[in-house]
């Protein structure tokens, strides 16, 4: 069957966003978003104007999953960073258990000051997400607000 | 996986379009695309070969509507069909919550829709879920051409354990949008019983 679903709180949404505002801030950086794995966003911070976080969100767990095939093709378990630059703008990716740190930055800042950056915060964040996981596991998966949902619920989304 | 934000309220679940090569998986997201309004749909991403076949996924996120104040998102994504990309076929099916197995009807095709669909199940089960359990639904697509296998037939050779059969011609659009449909329900169904 399906893996159970990750259900984050408000309070621990508002964990993950200080710390990605810290980030940000630290690494003079534009843009930084934590993604799982399987590329689901799960939060933002920045300068995000028309970036089109949600594509990102996948193609970084794509880009992630295939360098990660190909690390377990040379006798790795994985690449834990990866980092793109380009002539103005440039990504850093690193990963953290489940999770992916997506750091987007320009000239402001630079690929050491990031990784630096995100290296300190790369603890408090997977503790964060552990406390996710237990809070959902406690609370077995998912609350009775999605049990009460109806047919008839599910069939207005069609209309 | 299903990733609920009480934060943001939504609730964004992920279903993959699974199949044979040229069986239709990027024409059902291109139409659902196409007809889908603005405000309810990103971009479409399509990382394509310079022939336009699908090189490792196409990805487009829609938002269906409201419920019990959540809003529901829907991530689609569709493998590439061809035998030797299966490494990155493995790696779509991670965290999925909802398949799709679109089947090409054509006679000449129904031993590659044989194929994809044991390729289907052992991938899933190397990410360790079982085909039997997922939200599934079964996709027969190019009914418009004149060398189809009869539903019937088409149905008792692919069909694994009752699931929704939908007639499609994914081009025209015909039975697009009811598949993405019994699938989504499936899916949100899942989530309640959970």
């Amino acid at each position: 069957m399906a893996d159970s679903p990750i259900v984050i709180r408000e309070q621990q949404y508002h964990q993950i966003k200080a710390v990605l505002a810290k980030l940000r801030l630290d690494s003079s950086a534009r843009v930084a978003f934590l993604v799982d794995k399987d590329g689901q966003q799960i939060a933002v911070h920045g300068e995000v104007g028309n970036l089109d976080t949600t594509s990102l969100a996948s193609l970084a767990a794509g880009n992630v999953a295939a360098t990660g095939g190909m690390a377990q093709l040379i006798g790795e378990k994985e690449f834990p960073t990866l980092s793109h630059e380009g002539e103005r703008e440039s990504i850093h990716i690193c990963v953290i258990g489940r999770l992916l740190l997506v750091v987007v930055f320009d000239e402001r800042s630079s690929l050491g000051l990031v990784k630096l950056r995100v290296k300190q915060v790369t603890q408090e964040l997977a503790r964060i997400f552990d406390d996710v996981l237990r809070e959902t596991n406690r609370r077995d998966g998912v609350d009775s607000l999605f049990a009460e949902i109806t047919d008839e619920d599910i069939d207005s989304l069609f209309k | 996986m299903t990733f609920i934000n009480y934060a943001s309220r939504e609730i964004n679940c992920k279903i993959v379009y699974y199949g044979p090569g040229l069986c239709g998986k990027t024409t059902n997201l291109q139409y659902i695309f196409d007809s889908t309004a603005p405000a309810s749909k990103g971009k479409l991403i399509s990382l394509a070969t310079e022939t336009d076949r699908t090189l490792f996924f196409d990805f487009m996120p829609l938002e269906l509507g409201t419920v019990r104040g959540f809003k529901t998102r829907f991530h689609l994504y569709t493998v590439p069909g061809q035998v030797f990309y299966d490494a990155s076929r493995k790696l779509i099916l991670k965290g999925v919550d909802g398949v799709v197995f679109v089947a090409d009807s054509q006679e000449e095709r129904m031993d590659a829709n044989i194929e994809s669909l044991y390729n289907l199940e052992e991938n899933l089960k190397s990410q360790g879920y079982d085909l039997m359990s997922i939200p599934y639904v079964l996709q027969l697509n190019k009914r418009d051409l004149p060398n189809v296998i009869p539903i019937e037939d088409l149905t008792s050779e692919l069909q694994k354990k009752g699931e929704p059969v939908l007639e499609a011609i994914a081009a025209t659009g015909v039975g697009v949008f009811d598949t993405l449909k019994a699938v989504a329900k499936l899916v949100l169904t899942e989530l309640r019983r959970s």
